[in-house]
């Protein structure tokens, strides 16, 4: 508890204190085991703003039709919502069409999509795919998928021992016979942000295709998938205060448009009869079936919420109460810190000398303290440390020092129980 | 739940049990060997049983978990070695209800009110934690009731 005590803590100044703004989400005014809710556990899935609550509630109370289909008043309006919301999603991450906004169920649909119907078709015996130690399980499997399917190689790029990535070990794995490099732009378990304008610029010199899965930069930083120059970027409303069920495939329209559709069914057609089918133009092409309406209005209205707020603002703030929990973890000489590169966002690992992370978890559960535990769905990197799993404190902006303070002061019930 | 269940659980009994765990060995000539998999949290625990036709002689685990699961463990290789392969059917199945009936009634084996294991009944006032004191008797319980000489299970 010398953390505490100590006055030199770098806290956010109160100019980058932004953290009045969690009056705006309901779930966070609550008790939990007797203790106001310190919820650190937004890398796992983001609390939701009241105004993305409200817009979703509208819509399911006033609006709700089908979309694309009815000549009805409320058709139009939910047409119009859900188009809006991929309007706004555009702007959001700076696109230069709608036609490169693709709704799906998430991270994990855009990463299999692309793995489908972009790459599968042109493998060729010999091909390699590229993606990094870090990635999370929906950056890895469905390549390993294809992998298994035909005769080409996943080729993993190394971490270094502080958790950080140095672009040469990613391109150096770069040639020829590289169909796709998979990357993360964070890395959800550790919290390292990649060098990807240098990999990117790398991989565009030798033609070679990026997909970036996004989930995690999404909510911390500002997004523009044109200056990041990756041809395919991922992620999910429910890490950006939207809903869950709900993602983005962002690909360039050139690609998108080459690309054959993925599902087939309703909306994603032009004409069907039984002597053969024309299918949709972009973005319907990759929509088959009713979309998640609703979802694609919580997502238009979390990215308005995060852009009123300003993205900057958040990356500023959220990078001054990292460190204040990365130091204030740092002070206690029984937490190890797994992951500690130099750049890095809004996610911190640790390890209580030989307390196991799902104990630790339970015990700062009864102070109201939500953390992740486990593996956290990257078990390659878990792997790479020789951990079976670790106790992961992650933050947004609506977590404050009081929440990390709870936190620290949980953990002295850890080191009494296991004493 | 209070911080008076969080004791509950992590009483001195458990504590002991994960911190000196009894039987924590492989046994290479073992004729049962269940590798029990917990993946959501990490735990992996391998349950090693000598089985001759009417006796488990002996049981013993290897593996990493949590304190609940290592304590768990630790007290079904107490239980069960040198019982007769009828009790440890019936104690299994006595240990396997326990962590399944409702928090609120006391954690009790017919046959040893006051078993060790009993320390452990807490583990039901935290439902995402069952698993973790079950694993072990999945495992040991996949092997004695199936006869196969080696499994997997997993709780997920």
């Amino acid at each position: 508890m010398t953390a505490l005590a100590n006055t030199t803590l770098a806290s956010p100044t109160p100019e980058q204190d932004i953290s009045a703004l969690r009056a705006d989400f309901p779930t966070l005014a609550q008790q939990v085991n007797g203790h106001t809710l310190s919820y650190l556990d937004s890398a796992a899935s983001s609390q939701r703003a009241q105004p993305v609550i409200d817009a979703m509630l509208h819509y399911e109370t006033h609006d709700h039709a089908n979309v694309h289909r009815g000549v009805h008043t409320l058709s139009h309006r939910a047409t119009s919502a859900y188009e809006g919301a991929r309007e706004t999603v555009r702007g959001f991450i700076g696109a230069a069409s709608i036609n490169e906004i693709i709704f799906t169920r998430g991270t994990t649909e855009g990463i299999n999509l692309v793995a489908q119907s972009f790459v599968e078709p042109k493998l060729k015996a010999g091909d390699e795919i590229v993606v990094t130690h870090l990635e999370h399980h929906a950056n890895i499997v469905p390549w390993q998928m294809l992998a298994a399917k035909h005769d080409v190689t996943l080729r993993v790029a190394p971490v270094n021992d502080d958790g950080s990535v140095d672009a040469q070990a990613v391109t150096d794995l770069l040639n020829e016979r590289t169909v796709i490099l998979a990357i993360s732009s964070v890395s959800n378990a550790l919290g390292t942000i990649l060098p990807l304008e240098t990999i990117i610029a790398h991989a565009r010199t030798l033609d070679i295709p990026v997909l970036v899965d996004g989930a995690q930069a999404v909510p911390h930083t500002p997004v523009d998938v044109r200056k990041l120059d990756a041809d395919f970027f991922v992620f999910s409303a429910h890490k950006m205060v939207g809903p869950t069920g709900i993602g983005v495939l962002y690909g360039r329209e050139v690609l998108l448009d080459a690309m054959p559709p993925w599902q087939g069914g309703g909306d994603m057609i032009r004409e069907v009869s039984f002597d053969g089918t024309t299918y949709n133009e972009l973005p319907y092409k990759f929509e088959a079936g009713t979309p998640n309406i609703v979802g694609a209005i919580g997502l238009g209205a979390a990215c308005d919420y995060l852009l009123g707020i300003g993205m900057q603002r958040i990356a500023d703030y959220e990078h001054a109460l990292l460190n204040y929990l990365t130091q204030q973890l740092s002070d206690c000489d029984d937490i190890r810190l797994i992951g500690t590169a130099p750049h890095k966002a809004s996610v911190v690992s640790f390890l209580m000398d030989d307390v196991h992370p799902h104990d630790l978890g339970t015990i700062v559960d009864q102070k109201g303290v939500a953390i992740r535990t486990g593996h956290h769905c990257a078990m390659p990197i878990m792997q790479y440390f020789d951990v079976p799993g670790t106790a992961r404190a992650s933050l947004a902006f609506y977590n404050n020092t009081d929440d990390i303070d709870a936190l620290i002061e949980a953990l002295e019930d850890v080191r009494r129980m296991f004493r | 739940m209070s911080q008076d269940d969080l004791q509950n659980l992590y009483r001195e009994q458990v504590l002991h049990h994960s911190r000196n765990p009894v039987h924590r060995r492989v046994v290479d000539d073992a004729t049962c060997v269940c590798e029990g998999n917990n993946p959501l949290c990490g735990d992996k625990l391998t349950v090693y049983l000598t089985l001759n036709d009417t006796t488990v002689s002996d049981v013993s685990f290897e593996g990493s978990g949590c304190a609940i699961s290592v304590a768990s463990a630790s007290m079904m290789s107490d239980m069960l070695s040198g019982v007769s392969r009828d009790e440890a059917t019936s104690l299994l199945d006595d240990v396997l209800s326990l962590f399944a009936i409702p928090a609120e009634q006391p954690a009790m084996l017919a046959s040893q009110p006051d078993a060790p294991v009993t320390a452990l009944g807490a583990v039901r006032r935290y439902p995402s934690r069952i698993k973790c004191a079950t694993l072990a008797w999945h495992a040991a319980a996949s092997v004695i009731a199936g006869n196969n000489n080696t499994t997997t299970v997993s709780t997920e």
